[in-house]
């Protein structure tokens, strides 16, 4: 059993302690915004932040998480607004398949928080998700687009 | 869904609804009522195409998959087009293979492959738009007595002119769907196009970005279990035996159980309970003959087609081997590429429900109908028994077409737990385990140069694998995979672009126990890489410019040539290129579509290269959504630059060794090159897009770095030479 802070709400989650937050997010919490692509972090598709900081769960156990704040793709827009890394995403059109792109966001998100007008080198120093469809030239525009917003 | 408070665009929201809805649309069935098709919610359909709402939202139906590449948003914009409806009212939905089977095939083929969305449903799908309207105009017409002929419909509004009467598609929806359909249908000239070729937004892009959009491995069921699977590493091998007590006590393990003949899966609450008991299974594999099998074993029968005496002819002209042999100069080289796994971002996956009465599958597919006949064969059960509901890909890239080998394990497992669904997820490595891979092919070319250094005779032996005798055996002709030259063809969408006096392009084949698939790209990627790298060998052998030596073999091909000059012409070929920036070029005709690329490296230490630019262009016939074209284009280079540079599964002990994106890598971000896209549409014919461009980025990056550094890399990926992409 662990108690996790997801999106502002604290769940009971049933599990041992040793689960990758990824699991517990996606089939405990039922969030599922959150992918499994590689489970060795590799690809990023699990990206979430967790205390604000981009964090592959594919590899965080469930109990090193207990007291932090996760946020996951589903909390990253505020009072129903979206997140300005998603405006930028819908705007520039970024997904194909999309399924990279929930994890790619989370990662933007943290690293214009961290730097709000990253330079061509931050993001190629920061953003090393894998998307196999190929969107790295719309995820460059999108970032210094929402950089700018 | 779980953001139900985010924003939505009101038009997004219901694209995104649609989309889910189409999955989770249990049971959906159409009611044959005596005169009007309803849809789910009652709404008529006007016909199989076109659902109209009384709001006058305009549901268009698709039966190809959306995995990424924008097909769902070019169709709709196709049937839209004829339609004369408003685009911002139009929405999409999946049939589902059952339906089609109910109804006859009236959506035709749901295979979502060979680039053939849009160019090989577009006559069908404007047709049934244009009837629709037809329909709706004559509908309008009738309840206000007048001749449809002196009646217009623009914007979903059907106008009278003379009396000034107005009304809308959705108010007679309901009149038009009783009519019978029109005989002849006219459909509007290219010219007359007002969205196709626009570069509308595309109908899917917000889910994506909350988290909302359900994929197949999202999928969640009332009652459902979670079920990890391994199939035996080599192929062909079998299970010998597990001891299934030894997990069957772990947490929330169900079930343990044998899947066909070659693999175990364990079946539980959660994935991740499955998944970590799975890992704790004791199982005994037979390997069977395979596992004698490795990667030197496949080079050495490859190299031995080479120069086999028998082999497949397709394009041949003149007496190429003694034009070769009696030329002033004789220029040789052999080329290699490897297996590659698809590796898209959403490993496999399928659910099953299986009764003795009903089979039920939610699977993310590039093709219903394949997924429907594997269903069918799984469950035993006869086609009006069997659903399959397609659900988002995370990706297919060709590996979610053919093959359905998922879908079949998922109903093996649904069937021995009877009413309970099942979700089958594979972990990363039993996607790497068991791909339908790139097929191994290695090439020697020969060229002879006369005097002057035009090029007499060329010889292309192909040696390797042969996707259709794996797959689609009934498509070879007198045994022969014509799969296997796309690009070299002597006429067609894979013509090749070249006039050689004396010419000879022929297949050895040597089947390998890998399976081979069908891989974005297929055959084009090797091919492309052994003759316009070879070309820009021949120009340099021949001393002269490899812009102009092609321009000399290619004035009897000018879609070829124009495509080629418009990437030189942009890239500036023959003009000075930046201080330590090189130049390559590469032309292809596959899939239907003419393209070119030119790309521009720098290399520093002999082995660190960037890819600076790639300028591509493209003559698909139509650009339906040349905005969607250019993305396609970008995101083709990543996926054949990613191969080119970094992936290769190796064979040893019979099984593929590589298992996760640590041992196969994946383009990132800072890799990425500028990409410039010239979509040149010159009418007259229907290309594809999904994939030609993917096939010259790779020849054009070599030919940069040979151009960079004077070594002529031969064999496919780069890593094995050394060589990053930094």
């Amino acid at each position: 059993m662990a108690r996790l802070t997801i999106n502002g709400k604290t769940t009971e989650v049933n599990v041992d302690p040793n689960t990758p937050l990824l699991w517990a997010i996606r089939e405990q919490a039922g969030l599922t915004g959150t992918k499994y692509g590689c489970g060795i972090a590799q690809c990023g598709a699990c990206t979430v932040h967790l205390d604000g900081a981009a964090t592959r769960s594919c590899i965080v156990p469930v109990a090193a998480a207990e007291g932090k704040k996760i946020t996951t793709i589903e909390g990253l827009a505020t009072n129903g607004v979206l997140h300005k890394v998603q405006k930028a995403w819908v705007e520039h059109e970024v997904p194909q398949c999309g399924y990279c792109q929930t994890g790619m966001i989370m990662a933007v998100a943290a690293l214009l928080k961290d730097k709000p007008k990253p330079t061509d080198a931050d993001i190629d120093k920061t953003i090393t998700n894998i998307c196999r469809c190929g969107t790295f030239q719309q995820v460059r525009q999108a970032i210094h687009a929402a950089a700018k917003a | 869904m779980l953001t139900k408070n985010v924003k939505l665009d009101r038009r997004s929201f219901i694209v995104g609804t649609a989309a889910v809805g189409a999955g989770l649309a249990v049971g959906l069935k159409i009611p044959f009522g005596p005169t009007v098709v309803r849809a789910q919610d009652g709404s008529p359909e006007v016909n199989a195409w076109v659902v109209i709402r009384p709001d006058d939202t305009v549901v268009i139906r698709v039966a190809r998959s959306e995995m990424g590449q924008g097909t769902i948003t070019g169709l709709a914009q196709m049937v839209a087009e004829e339609l004369e409806c408003d685009w911002s009212k139009v929405t999409t939905e999946y049939p589902t293979p059952g339906q089609s089977v109910k109804r006859k095939r009236v959506w035709g083929d749901f295979s979502t492959g060979g680039s053939r969305g849009i160019r090989q449903s577009q006559e069908y799908v404007r047709k049934g738009g244009a009837a629709a309207r037809m329909m709706l105009v004559q509908a309008a017409a009738e309840g206000w007595g007048v001749p449809a002929s002196e009646c217009t419909a623009a914007n979903s509004v059907i106008t009278h002119k003379q009396s000034g009467r107005t009304t809308t598609y959705g108010k007679v929806a309901e009149a038009a769907a009783k009519l019978t359909p029109p005989s002849e249908i006219t459909l509007k000239d290219p010219k007359e196009w007002k969205l196709i070729g626009k570069s509308v937004k595309r109908l899917d892009t917000l889910p994506k970005v909350t988290g909302e959009q359900v994929y197949g491995s999202d999928l969640k069921l009332p009652g459902m279990l979670n079920a990890a699977i391994k199939d035996c590493p080599v192929f062909g091998g079998k299970v010998k035996s597990f001891e299934a007590a030894k997990v069957s006590g772990l947490p929330g393990v169900r079930h343990v159980l044998q899947v066909g003949d070659s693999a175990v899966t364990v079946v539980a609450d959660t994935w991740w309970q499955a998944k970590k008991a799975l890992d704790q299974l004791p199982i005994v594999w037979d390997e069977g003959p395979n596992a004698s099998v490795s990667s030197a074993t496949i080079d050495a029968m490859l190299k031995g087609g080479l120069d086999a005496e028998q082999a497949f002819v397709r394009n041949q002209n003149g007496d190429a081997k003694a034009a070769i042999s009696g030329a002033a100069k004789k220029i040789e080289a052999v080329y290699a590429y490897p297996f590659q796994n698809h590796a898209p971002m959403e490993p496999m996956n399928a659910t099953a429900k299986y009764t003795a009465d009903f089979c039920e599958v939610w699977v993310p597919t590039q093709n219903g109908e394949a997924a429907f006949a594997a269903t069918t064969a799984a469950s035993g059960l006869p086609p009006e028994k069997c659903e399959v509901y397609k659900i988002n890909l995370g990706g297919g890239f060709g590996r979610r077409g053919a093959f359905h080998d998922y879908v079949t394990q998922a109903v093996q497992i649904a069937k021995q737990i009877p009413g309970t669904p099942v979700k089958l997820l594979w972990s990363r490595e039993e996607d790497m385990l068991h791909g339908r891979y790139h097929p191994v092919m290695q090439a020697k070319l020969s060229g002879g140069l006369d005097a002057a250094g035009n090029l007499v005779g060329l010889h292309c032996r192909l040696s390797g694998q042969s996707i259709l005798t794996a797959v689609f055996p009934q498509f070879l002709q007198d045994g022969r995979d014509n799969l296997a030259f796309q690009g070299l063809d002597p006429t067609g969408d894979f013509a090749f672009g070249y006039t050689v006096p004396n010419l000879l392009i022929d297949h050895a084949m040597r089947n390998t126990h890998v399976p081979p698939g069908f891989w974005r790209g297929v055959n084009i990627n090797q091919n492309a890489i052994f003759m316009e790298c070879f070309m820009d060998e021949l120009a340099h052998a021949a001393g002269q410019d490899p812009l102009a030596f092609r321009r000399k073999l290619m004035a009897k091909h000018p879609k070829h040539l124009a495509v080629l000059n418009a990437v030189a012409d942009r890239a500036g070929w023959g003009k000075p290129a930046p201080k330590g920036v090189h130049r390559g070029l590469a032309q292809m005709m596959a899939f239907g579509s003419y393209v070119a690329a030119c790309a521009e490296v720098s290399v520093s230490g002999g082995n660190k290269v960037k890819v600076q630019r790639i300028v591509c262009a493209t003559d698909p016939g139509y650009a339906v959504n040349p905005a969607q074209i250019e993305r396609q284009i970008a995101g083709s280079f990543v996926y054949g630059l990613s191969a080119l540079f970094m992936e290769e599964c190796t064979v040893k002990d019979g099984h593929i060794e590589q298992t996760n994106f640590n041992t196969y890598d994946s383009m990132r971000i800072a890799q990425m090159p500028k990409v410039e896209s010239i979509v040149m549409p010159s009418g007259g014919f229907w290309g594809g897009v999904g994939e030609p461009t993917i096939c010259v980025a790779a020849p054009a990056v070599l030919n940069a770095y040979f151009a960079a550094t004077g070594k002529r890399i031969r064999t496919v990926p780069l890593k094995n030479h050394g060589i990053t992409m930094v």
